[in-house]
């Protein structure tokens, strides 16, 4: 067993699971945010990213013990109160969900592909950056659409996203 | 995933005592081979070494044409960085295009070599630009670290700490992708050096990272993409899956060696 102890969305979480334990599983299980979600289980969905220091990982392809020390943003972690992420909300805008379950992880890998281009994005880089990230029900063009307009929105509110 | 144990190693020598102390550890640095081969019960280490946290396996080093990259440097670190690109930007280039931008952020320039998947693309670079792999033991020049499929030089106890080489006059890559894993079907790196040209080839060998001498041979005399008019490689020792034939491969050799070419010399 070991004790994990990580901040989670700006709270200090410490548990004592096995070493075994995938970040994903500890966020969901033991944390309780099931927000984040388990897809494919074989690093290829994206559905699990969550940002552990600041940058988007596979959730499902890292042990809970790797993260332990870090600081983990989960999809619960943007919004503040009822104000969405300016990710969030051209996701409700521009319709860039249908069945959602992909979507917390789109958000999140938007959220840090968004941090990671400052200088903005275009729709052939939203579309590269977003190899890691599978819909089956969109057809990924309105995502790509959220992600171009709330890159905007960021860019012009200098907004410093989380 | 089966039970394991896990450890922090704090500095590579608590990485080799920790490792010689276990059963059966096997190191992780980024895990994005290791994590997935572990939930899919194909490995089973009784312990974990993570080598995340050693500061001596950090960092990216560039003087004039020698680059040094310490072992846990991840993917998205050597696409980023203007210092690597300033001398071999198909380097950077090539990270890049390994697996997503969140396997980026975790997967390590070391643990891809010293995993030597036969569809990895580091170990075409290193072996393209005649790389050195520097180990807690010693110095391995690439030519003699990738012995076969998921085979390398280290020993049971030896652990990569860095990698260097001399950036080339002019190097590019480019790699045919399988559609749905993603991974090279066929991936060649070509470099042109003071004393000649390497083309290296993954994702079709197998065992695993080789040289296209045939290749080599028509590129010594004009590093263009003209010189491969009408080339081809044997088929023997090729990959035959149901994704492409070996005959399918060895053409495909010749197909991305020329766009390799044409990004070189881009």
């Amino acid at each position: 067993m070991a004790e994990i102890t990580m901040v989670v969305n700006g709270r200090k979480v410490t548990q004592t699971v096995e070493d075994r334990t995938l970040l994903v599983h500890f966020l969901r299980e033991h944390v309780g945010l099931t927000g984040t979600h388990v897809g494919c289980d074989t690093s290829q969905c994206g559905a699990c990213v969550v940002h552990v220091d600041g940058k988007a990982v596979k959730s499902c392809t890292m042990l809970a013990a790797q993260a332990s020390g870090t600081e983990v943003v989960t999809i619960e972690g943007l919004a503040k109160g009822d104000q969405l992420h300016p990710v969030q909300a051209a996701f409700k805008e521009h319709h860039g969900l249908q069945c959602g379950f992909c979507t917390p992880g789109m958000i999140m890998a938007a959220v840090d592909m968004i941090n990671r281009h400052p200088e903005g994005l275009d729709e052939k880089t939203v579309r590269a950056e977003l190899e890691g990230n599978i819909c089956r029900c969109t057809g990924y063009h309105n995502i790509v659409k959220a992600i171009l307009a709330a890159s905007e929105a960021v860019s012009a509110n200098r907004v410093v996203a989380a | 995933m089966y039970q394991t144990t896990y450890h922090r190693a704090s500095s590579i020598d608590e990485a080799v005592r920790l490792l010689s102390e276990a059963e059966d550890a096997k190191l992780v640095a980024g895990g994005q081979t290791l994590i997935p081969t572990m939930k899919q019960r194909l490995a089973a280490p009784s312990d974990l070494i993570d080598l995340r946290h050693i500061p001596e396996l950090k960092g990216i080093t560039v003087s004039g044409n020698s680059v040094r990259i310490g072992a846990g440097t991840p993917h998205a670190q050597v696409a980023d960085s203007q210092e690597i690109r300033a001398v071999c930007p198909a380097f950077c280039e090539l990270a890049g295009v390994i697996g997503d931008p969140h396997v980026r952020h975790m997967g390590t320039i070391g643990g891809s070599i010293a995993n030597n998947d036969p569809a990895a693309d580091y170990p075409a670079a290193m072996l393209g630009l005649k790389g050195t792999i520097h180990t807690s033991k010693r110095d391995v020049s690439a030519d003699d670290f990738f012995v076969g499929l998921f085979e390398t030089a280290l020993e049971a106890d030896e652990i990569i700490t860095a990698v260097s080489f001399t950036a080339p006059q002019k190097a590019g890559y480019a790699k045919f992708r399988n559609p749905a894993s993603r991974y090279a079907m066929t991936g060649v790196f070509v470099a042109q050096h003071g004393d000649g040209v390497r083309v290296a080839v993954t994702g079709a060998g197998e065992n695993g990272v080789f040289r296209a001498t045939e290749l080599e041979a028509r590129l010594a005399g004009s590093f263009d993409e003209a010189a491969l008019q009408g080339a081809t490689v044997p088929s023997s020792g090729l990959i035959s899956d149901i994704h492409a034939s070996a005959e399918y491969r060895a053409n495909l050799i010749v197909v991305m060696a020329k766009r390799a070419l044409a990004a070189a010399n881009g």
